[in-house]
């Protein structure tokens, strides 16, 4: 009987080790597979393929510098837009909102993270970009016509569509994402610190800017980490309204891809051995500056962890 | 002379306090507001036209009426066999993590590694099975799109059922294991038993997430104009097609994209609202 028993312990005890070296063997496939079916284009283009802005299927002559570029800066633009935007309405949640109110805006706020990406891609083509070009575009290039710098990053035509566009869905996308994370980080700051600071005199924008968020730097910037990890592999909602130009354009106005977007034109259509390697080249590129920013937000979320004597060390 | 310098300073603090707290309401506002803007032209556009028509008929031709009944039947079979594919793996590579080896170095490895492809882009996941199946087998199919999903399926379930395990109390453990259960039994029927509902949960979160997933699907399960059950060949999909629809020029497909993803996101925000209530029953 005890043997037996035993005996089925450990099978069981292997069975969930199996499952476990699953996950890992997944993560391993995924890199092997994507090593090895870019190994055509390394060979080809060697570290060229990193500082060329040429993608010709044409020529076959392809280089990873513009869907990069439009990537990290379209990337860039929506964090400068959702962490601001985030960290405010984590503010108005915790500090701000009445009471009643406080549930049920996190529950919305929760729940719009959910909605797949793909939705975020039609609205952004069929109601945001046309709105944009009739509207807000021209105004922009009107104005900044004269301002030196700006009057090259937002020049028109305005076409509705382009790197701004994109950046700005991704914006709208991750905020939800960013300002949930950053709210249950403010509510691990211990309340007597709050309320020692507000004893002292300090307004509510001195207790979030002197106590607060001192206090929850490491989990607001690895929640921030984790949406950046997010924008930068976001396919579908910038494959829509990107505009898929392979070229570097000053204007952020200017239609431009990014390296999903261009992975999920170009896959299913590519002919030629070369022409499939570089954009399974670019898919590799692509999992190595996740890994780094998914990474890095990990390891800061887990310092947290531990320090607020989580059970997850 | 001080009075009024630190009347002067209030004044300051007070109205830099206003000043960023009206930004913040504006940044709570600008969020809702374009969240809502997008939930309203989802159903403003999804609404119009819907019939039942779009559950019985399949995806027309340009010009023609149809529905998008190939599309959902596609979906949910490949949804149907991730589940069940990813379910069970992911439960279990969960268990190990907060039953076996809780503090070993391996389960950090997994911990880590399963965080990132929790947050890896969908369209790696695409391009891995690309390689690994459809390359082989020769052509696009079913199969594929549901091993797809078993990926981005897998690491969702393994997340919730770890979370969900370490809250049971080890006293529960103790308890189980002093009246002489062995460990297989006090996992079985204490600690899942315990945690069924977070388990359920993150099941249905991970249904969720992949019921709107795209980018994996573009070259795996590709799509198919017509009805076909067979997994073995090119299969229909929703995300496919609203994306494939969307990207035309004809009308009448756009209007079809429309009501596409107002079913997904319908279903999408059911089934997390369902998954709320759940696990507001446990807590």
């Amino acid at each position: 009987m005890v043997r037996r028993s035993g005996f089925r312990d450990a099978r069981f005890h292997l069975l969930t080790a199996t499952a476990a070296i699953i996950v890992l063997g997944i993560f391993g496939g995924v890199i092997t597979a994507l090593g090895v079916g870019s190994m055509p284009a390394i060979r080809a283009f060697g570290f060229d393929f990193l500082t060329t802005e040429t993608w010709n299927p044409v020529t076959e002559k392809f280089g990873a510098l513009a869907s990069m570029y439009g990537t990290v800066i379209s990337s860039f633009i929506a964090m400068l837009i959702a962490v601001p935007v985030g960290i405010g309405i984590a503010i108005f949640l915790t500090e701000i909102c009445p009471r009643a109110l406080r549930r049920l805006i996190g529950i919305a706020i929760e729940l719009l993270a959910g909605i797949p990406s793909i939705i975020y891609g039609i609205w952004g083509l069929f109601v945001f970009a046309p709105i944009f070009q009739a509207t807000a575009q021209p105004w922009i290039i009107d104005r900044l016509q004269d301002v030196p710098v700006l009057q090259d990053l937002f020049a028109g035509p305005p076409y509705g569509i382009g790197i701004f566009t994109a950046s700005l869905i991704l914006s709208i996308m991750i905020l939800p994402f960013i300002s949930a994370v950053t709210r249950d980080v403010f509510e691990t700051v211990p309340s007597t610190q709050k309320e020692a600071a507000y004893a002292l005199g300090c307004t509510t924008w001195e207790v979030m800017w002197q106590v607060v968020l001192p206090f929850s730097r490491p989990g607001v910037v690895g929640g921030a980490m984790l949406a950046l990890g997010r924008a930068l592999g976001e396919t579908m909602a910038v494959t829509f309204v990107i505009g898929n130009a392979h070229r570097i354009t000053e204007s952020l106005f200017a239609p431009g891809t990014s390296i999903s977007a261009t992975i999920a034109n170009e896959f299913s259509e590519a002919v030629g051995d070369l022409y499939y390697s570089s954009l399974i080249e670019l898919g590799l590129i692509l999992f190595g500056i996740t890994f780094i920013v998914l990474a890095v937000a990990q390891l800061m979320l887990r310092a947290l962890e531990r320090r607020a004597g989580g059970v997850a060390a | 002379m001080t009075a009024a310098r630190s009347r002067r300073i209030r004044r300051w603090r007070m109205a830099r306090n206003g000043f960023f707290l009206v930004l913040s309401v504006m940044a709570a506002g600008l969020g809702l507001l374009s969240l809502t803007l997008i939930l309203y032209s989802l159903f403003y556009h999804g609404l119009h036209g819907l019939s039942s028509k779009v559950f019985t008929e399949m995806t027309p031709p340009p010009g023609m009426d149809g529905g998008l009944a190939n599309a959902i039947f596609g979906s949910f079979a490949m949804s149907a066999v991730a589940v069940a594919a990813g379910t069970p793996i992911g439960l279990l590579a969960g268990t190990y993590l907060a039953e076996y080896g809780r503090y070993s170095r391996f389960s950090f490895l997994v911990r880590f590694v399963n965080d990132i492809l929790l947050s890896a882009p969908s369209i790696i996941v695409g391009l891995f099975i690309y390689e690994v199946m459809v390359a082989r087998m020769g052509h696009f199919s079913g199969w594929a799109g549901a091993a797809a999903l078993t990926v981005i399926v897998i690491p969702v379930v393994v997340r919730t059922t770890e979370n969900m395990l370490l809250l049971v109390p080890n006293g529960l453990r103790e308890a189980a294991a002093a009246l002489g259960a062995p460990r297989v039994a006090v996992i079985k029927v204490v600690t899942w038993r315990a945690a069924r509902a977070g388990i359920v949960t993150g099941v249905l979160l991970a249904i969720a997430r992949i019921s709107g997933e795209t980018a994996p699907l573009l070259f795996t399960a590709l799509n198919n104009q017509f009805w076909s059950t067979d997994m073995n060949q090119p299969l229909a999909n929703l995300p496919y097609v609203i994306y494939q629809f969307a990207m035309s020029p004809y009308d009448d497909w756009h209007r079809l994209a429309w009501e596409g993803a107002l079913l997904i996101t319908v279903a999408v925000l059911a089934l997390s609202i369902i998954a709320r209530i759940l696990e507001g029953k446990r807590s």
